[in-house]
């Protein structure tokens, strides 16, 4: 469907842009192989690491993803969302942690902090909606997402009021740490086996979810067009709140299980994974919810590995804290080349 | 008392006087064509008695209730339903999932499960098709779709907007039998057409609408002998 565009000097510029990172890849990559200063388990437990990672934000994904297929809206308050699960989830484990309870009752502890991390975040998910977003439909689509901006700066500003701004160490949950030995010189932390598992585990029964019961056919419907769904008799609010409230506890669950594996609780650390997981809804294709998961593993992976493999061959110091720059070039990369990433539909287009 | 009566409504969008004073009624076992030029406000109404638009002014009973208290998605559980203008179909919904969504109003699965069969008994090419998604049916099939996801809901009044829009004539005729049928077996019909002949040709009744107000409502016969109406809406000079 497109057509022949008229020559144009940006596009030019981006290409060799693009061309020219493409090939910085390649040879950094080759570079880095060649040297061989890596064995090979320790690329395992990079990419195990990103996997782990990538989990993380493919569950945090699938809440941009899902509210942006029903009302074409990105709630930029979602990390929030994410950091609140986590840091109520913190004061139940060290709580529990303190009091002995975790050591005796391990299963029951964690069970528990996931359930306080998702009952918050879909809690203040459904808040958020009701009074910030809900009156605003039907508005043109900058001012919900200028509204969800200022939300998210909303929810740190409370958490760092209530909590201070110090960062907490997350307890040490004995239970859960520890290597699982493979073959040979591989291993597996248990803490990464156990996000990998949990989020793997939640992501299937999304899915079953949104293609067989009830509730997920009509969000379907819902977010294809809302008034025939409300002649068909489905409550579009109730529809469009259950969404935010299923997006909120996948990201109370992400908070729990990206504090297992990093250890820290601060009232910020829901921007950067937030800004990832955004990433990787777009990657995937925004608005597809298997799209999310892909893009977020893939993000995952990328960024553990690619500091390494692209820019250690090139003789850039301490790679690893370039990470961050590596997935946000992706980001604009893939803004710039494939609008629509890799299974969605255009993020401006529709419905502009 | 009429099952469907619609009283002195106006309808708005924003400024726009889209409905100025419609009064309509349809009786139990019914089926009464509405008809009128583009921009006449046929849609409007059908919407305005499906709850999707609410009238500025003037009331909708039904079954003597006024339905003013209630939001659009409530309105199906009093046993209206509507097929809207361009069908409506859920493109990437299958059509058992498009059915489905139909009957989203109602509970008893071994119901949901015979009234399936009953549309798949009424369209059989749904049923070849159940499977596929919606989106990938053609124009007619979409039609049937539409109107049988309408039907899952067991309706006491079936709205239709133009549902020979786009079609070639034998679907047409298909389309029409179908609607009698549907009649027949006590389903009263609200009929939205611009295809004025085949509509007065199933109708009992009908209204003339033009530019938001009703100018004429008569028999479907006088309707047909009408020369206003025969010089505007059917062709006839
Ligand atoms: N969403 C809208 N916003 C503003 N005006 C509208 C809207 N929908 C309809 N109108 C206006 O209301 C009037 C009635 O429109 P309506 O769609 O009811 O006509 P109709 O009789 O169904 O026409 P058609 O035969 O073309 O479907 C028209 O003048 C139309 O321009
Ligand atoms: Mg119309």
């Amino acid at each position: 469907m497109q057509s022949l565009k008229r020559f144009n000097w940006t596009d030019v510029f981006m290409w060799v842009v693009g061309a020219a990172l493409l090939i910085l890849t390649i040879i950094g990559s080759y570079l880095t192989l060649q040297q061989g200063k890596y064995t090979t388990v320790q690329w395992f437990d990079l990419a195990v690491f990103g996997l782990a990672q990538g989990s993380v934000y493919a569950l945090i994904a699938l809440g941009y993803t899902l509210v942006y297929g029903i009302l074409r809206m990105i709630n930029f308050a979602h990390g929030e969302i994410f950091m609140s699960g986590a840091y109520l989830g913190y004061f139940v484990a060290t709580s529990m942690q303190r009091s002995g309870f975790m050591q005796e009752n391990p299963l029951l502890g964690i069970a528990l902090i996931f359930l306080t991390a998702m009952t918050t975040s879909a809690i203040l998910a459904a808040i958020l909606e009701r009074i910030a977003y809900r009156p605003l439909r039907g508005a043109p689509r900058l001012v919900p997402l200028i509204t969800a901006i200022g939300a998210s700066f909303f929810l740190q500003y409370v958490f760092r009021g209530l909590f201070g701004t110090q960062n907490r160490a997350y307890p040490e949950i004995a239970y859960i740490q520890g290597a699982i030995p493979l073959f040979g010189n591989f291993q597996i932390q248990k803490i990464q086996l156990i996000v990998i598992i949990a989020a793997a585990v939640m992501m299937a029964a999304l899915a079953f979810f949104v293609q067989y019961t009830k509730t997920g056919k009509a969000m379907r419907a819902v977010s294809e067009d809302k008034s025939v769904a409300a002649l068909m008799g489905i409550d579009v609010d109730k529809i469009i709140t259950r969404t935010f409230v299923i997006g909120a506890a996948l990201a109370g669950a992400a908070g729990v299980l990206y504090c297992f594996m990093f250890r820290i609780v601060t009232f910020y650390m829901g921007f950067i994974p937030g800004l990832k997981a955004f990433t990787s809804a777009v990657l995937g294709g925004i608005g597809n919810p298997p799209g999310a998961m892909l893009g977020g593993l893939f993000l995952g992976i990328f960024e553990s590995l690619g500091p390494t493999l692209f820019l250690d061959g090139l003789g850039i110091p301490a790679p690893y804290q370039l990470k961050d720059v590596i997935a946000f070039t992706m980001l604009v990369m893939i803004l710039i080349f494939r609008p629509t990433g890799i299974l969605g539909e255009r993020l401006s287009k529709t419905k502009a | 008392m009429s099952l469907l009566s619609i009283e002195n409504i106006h309808t708005y969008y924003g400024n726009i006087h889209a409905l100025k004073g419609v009064s309509l009624n349809v009786e139990k076992g019914e089926i009464v064509t509405l008809i009128g030029a583009n921009g006449a406000g046929k849609t409007t109404t059908l919407r305005t008695i499906s709850g999707l638009l609410k009238p500025r002014e003037g009331k909708v009973t039904f079954n003597g209730e006024d339905l003013a208290k209630y939001k659009s998605h409530e309105v199906i559980y009093k046993g209206i339903c509507m097929v809207p203008e361009g069908r409506g179909i859920f493109a990437r919904l299958t059509v058992t999932e498009n059915l489905e969504m139909g009957a989203y109003s109602r509970t008893d699965k071994t119901e949901i499960q015979n009234n399936m069969e009953k549309a798949f008994t009424i369209f059989p090419r749904l049923k070849e098709r159940r499977t596929q998604v919606a989106g990938t049916l053609s124009g007619g099939e979409q039609q049937m779709l539409a109107m049988g996801r309408a039907l899952m809901s067991n309706p006491n009044v079936l709205l239709l907007d133009e549902p020979s829009m786009g079609l070639a004539p034998v679907l047409v005729e298909l389309i029409f039998d179908t609607i009698q049928d549907i009649n027949k077996s006590g389903t009263t019909i609200l009929l939205v057409e611009q295809n004025a002949l085949m509509a007065l040709g199933i109708a009992s009744r009908g209204y003339v609408l033009q530019t938001g107000q009703i100018v004429l409502s008569d028999s479907a016969e006088n309707l047909k002998k009408n020369p206003t109406v025969q010089k505007a809406y059917l062709g006839m000079e």
